[in-house]
């Protein structure tokens, strides 16, 4: 069963068009690699079914909402929205005046309306699961890097979306931090949840996706397992790509 | 007797010249043209031409000195001081005899007498015939004066409550709308404002008498004995009597005022004592007015801060998140509340609306300074609110909040914690600003400061006092802002 599908996605800022066309579907408990080089529309992708930009033709359905072209959806439907779909971003933007613990809980209590102990002890939960909760008094500042990304990720994760969108998680993190985040990844999707990663490491894609789609110059050039694709590429910016993220690796 | 043609032309070149220059060809005196009729005033047909009847007893002065009269404009409240720098030779318009006076300078012999009386509304005639019918009452005069000391002892024995102001046109005009209930001035002074604003009274019986002086540094006694000279033999020729008829100020007082001034040939000179008499008695017995006035000060910044705060956030965020006519409407606003002089602002507040709503001097100030500074602090949130990066709205977004709420939990306590050090910086300068609430008779610090200096005949105890007391009240926020942007700049680091 499909829970993002992505139908003729197109976007242009000023004279440049950045997403040209983009078909994709993911189904539920899929974890999905997008890949392509930078500048390639990745990031753009997550953030239309974000709803954090607009876009000028296409339609997206995410679990049933619709987001269609034009000026930002209605109120109603963005509430709806928020409640199926979840966003890690690259540089986390934890809120910089509250602590470990309030970032978690803002959105429950206050969009959610739970009570404050409900949301901290399930905020408690999720520090845990992902070996942050002793820093839950901390304030953004103090984190580590691979810190703040798993407490952005527990942050998302208060609200339950079904789908979560993860920007260039593996960016910043060593080959170690790397493969601890993969197994979270595929922890949280064998409870039922479904992530799209835009990445732009092939490893990290092959160990831990369930499927890879290639995005070059604003549309999808190639899908299917990560394997497959990525040892035995059939697209030219695919090559490409894979060329790039060996030279990036040796050096 | 011709009125002396384009004085004022000569005033404005001799800003660019020493005011210590020496020439024995003029005589150069000081008064202030705004006291007007019948003292110094501007011409009405022609503002370049000065007359007044201190204007034809400068020229008979100048006269009698083989001299050419030439004034200086100076402020009625400044004329011991810039007489005493050298700023001119001699300052005459309505200053009155006092002890401290006859102290710090070279004062002349007197040259006219006037009685202090009381003004009221005319349906109040015969109500306030004393000081003493006046308790609890409002009572107003010009600061700086011998009806403003003789009320301030009126306030400690008949408990009137004394307003101070800055000219004698207002004090009548807020007395005819009801903010006082009597005025104490000159009778010159009484009799020219009730032909300004109808329906007032003046009481004939006089609370008070003094007398009209001129005043020289003190270096320039034997100039002084020169110009006494001269004022004696214009009271006996009957100069000075023509000249105070034809003013309409000539009365009954008069003559006998002139006798016992000629009669009294250099007494006026013995009763001078040389030196200013800063005793620490006097310095004491002034410290607890400063102290109270700090209090004014203390108190009016507050409020008037509290204010800039709370209408400055709804400035703001209208101006971030308003419909296009409300951002143009605040825009507004903000420009022409910073394009203006807060003291044209407290004017228009306190006089100009006094026919449509009538404020509270204290509650004019407060709003006057509260809302000027609400378009600086508008400024400082709107700046910071736009200085919260996108994503961390975005973050907020994307898990669910509104728009409001984004504002009231992301948006607002970030932008709160960059404005808060320019905030209390703004708070320093608003302490200090308060003090030009004075013009709307609030006696705040600097106020009562120079209502002291005036007293003592000197700045420099009074200014090093209130200079003490304004860096006791703000160094501490100073500081306060200094650590607030140390921490924030460590926090976005």
């Amino acid at each position: 069963m499909s829970i993002l599908s992505i139908t003729n996605l197109r976007l242009r800022r000023g004279e440049r068009e950045i997403l040209r066309g983009v078909n994709a579907s993911v189904a539920s408990g899929e974890l999905v690699a997008l890949m392509g080089l930078s500048g390639g529309g990745k990031t753009t992708v997550l953030r239309c079914v974000a709803a954090l930009e607009t876009f000028e033709d296409g339609a997206i359905d995410v679990g049933g909402v619709m987001l269609r072209p034009g000026p930002p959806p209605s109120r109603p439907i963005m509430r709806d929205l928020r409640t199926r779909v979840g966003m890690v971003f690259q540089l986390h933007y934890l809120f910089e005046h509250l602590s470990v613990m309030n970032n978690v809980t803002l959105a429950p209590v206050n969009v959610a309306h739970k009570l404050r102990a409900d949301a901290e002890r399930r905020a408690v939960e999720l520090l845990d699961a992902l070996g942050v909760a002793h820093r839950r008094n901390a304030l953004p500042r103090e984190l580590s890097g691979g810190e703040a990304q798993r407490v952005a990720i527990a942050r998302a994760m208060a609200m339950e979306p079904p789908l979560l969108l993860m920007d260039e998680p593996t960016a910043s993190l060593d080959p170690a931090r790397r493969s601890e985040l993969g197994e979270t990844l595929v922890q949280l999707t064998s409870t039922g949840r479904t992530l799209v990663v835009t990445t732009h490491d092939d490893d990290f894609a092959r160990d831990f996706a369930t499927r890879v789609v290639i995005l070059a110059e604003g549309e999808v050039v190639e899908q299917g397992d990560p394997r497959e694709v990525l040892t035995n590429p059939q697209h030219e910016a695919t090559k490409r790509l894979l060329q790039s993220a060996r030279k990036a690796s040796q050096a | 007797m011709k009125p002396i043609r384009g004085l004022l032309i000569v005033v404005a070149a001799m800003a660019f010249l020493s005011p210590a220059r020496a020439d024995d060809k003029v005589l150069r005196w000081g008064g202030d043209a705004e006291g007007g009729a019948p003292f110094v005033e501007a011409d009405p047909n022609d503002p370049l031409i000065l007359r007044g009847f201190d204007v034809e007893v400068a020229e008979q002065i100048a006269r009698g000195l083989g001299r050419r009269p030439e004034f200086h404009q100076v402020g009625f409240a400044d004329i011991d001081q810039s007489v005493q720098r050298g700023d001119f030779d001699i300052g005459m318009s309505g200053v009155e005899d006092t002890p401290a006076r006859r102290r710090m300078l070279a004062a002349t012999i007197p040259y006219f007498e006037f009685h202090e009386v009381l003004t009221m509304r005319a349906e109040d005639r015969g109500k306030f015939s004393t000081l003493a019918a006046l308790r609890g009452r409002r009572v107003g005069t010009l600061g700086g004066t011998i009806a403003y000391e003789r009320l301030l002892a009126a306030e400690k024995s008949d408990g009137v409550i004394v307003v101070s102001y800055d000219d004698d046109v207002h004090p009548y005009a807020d007395l005819r709308a009801g903010r006082l209930d009597a005025v104490l001035l000159d009778n010159i002074i009484a009799v020219r404002s009730m032909r300004r604003v109808p329906g007032l009274w003046t009481e004939p019986q006089p609370v008070a008498t003094g007398h009209y002086i001129g005043v020289l540094a003190t270096a320039n006694t034997k100039f002084r004995d020169q110009i006494n000279d001269v004022l004696r033999a214009r009271m006996r020729d009957g100069t000075l009597e023509r000249i105070y008829r034809k003013w309409g100020i000539w009365d009954s007082y008069q003559p006998s005022f002139f006798a016992s001034v000629l009669n009294a040939d250099g007494n006026a000179k013995a009763a001078e004592s040389k030196g200013p008499a800063q005793n620490l008695d006097v310095v004491l017995r002034y410290i607890p007015a400063l102290l109270r006035a700090s209090l004014i000060t203390i108190a009016l910044s507050c409020a008037a801060m509290g204010l800039a705060v709370f209408a400055g956030v709804f400035i703001a965020s209208g101006r971030v998140y308003g419909s296009a006519p409300v951002r143009a409407l605040l825009t507004i606003y903000v420009e022409v509340v910073r394009g203006t002089p807060v003291l044209l602002q407290l004017f228009v507040l306190y006089y100009g609306l006094s026919s449509v709503i009538r404020l509270p001097a204290f509650l004019a100030a407060l709003l006057g300074l509260g809302l000027n500074y609400a378009a600086y602090e508008s400024e400082i949130y709107r700046g910071a609110l736009e200085a919260v990066p996108r994503g961390q709205l975005e973050a907020a977004r994307t898990l669910g909040l509104s728009e409001a709420q984004v504002l009231r939990l992301v948006r607002g306590p970030q932008a709160f914690r960059i404005a808060l050090a320019p905030m209390t910086n703004d708070f320093v300068a608003l302490l200090k600003d308060s003090s030009l609430v004075s013009v709307i008779t609030v006696i705040e610090l600097t106020k009562q400061t120079s209502i002291f200096a005036a007293n003592i005949g000197s700045w420099v105890i009074p200014g090093i006092l209130c200079a003490a007391l304004y860096l006791v009240l703000s160094l501490p926020l100073s500081r306060l802002a200094g650590r607030l942007e140390d921490r924030w700049r460590a926090a976005t680091e």
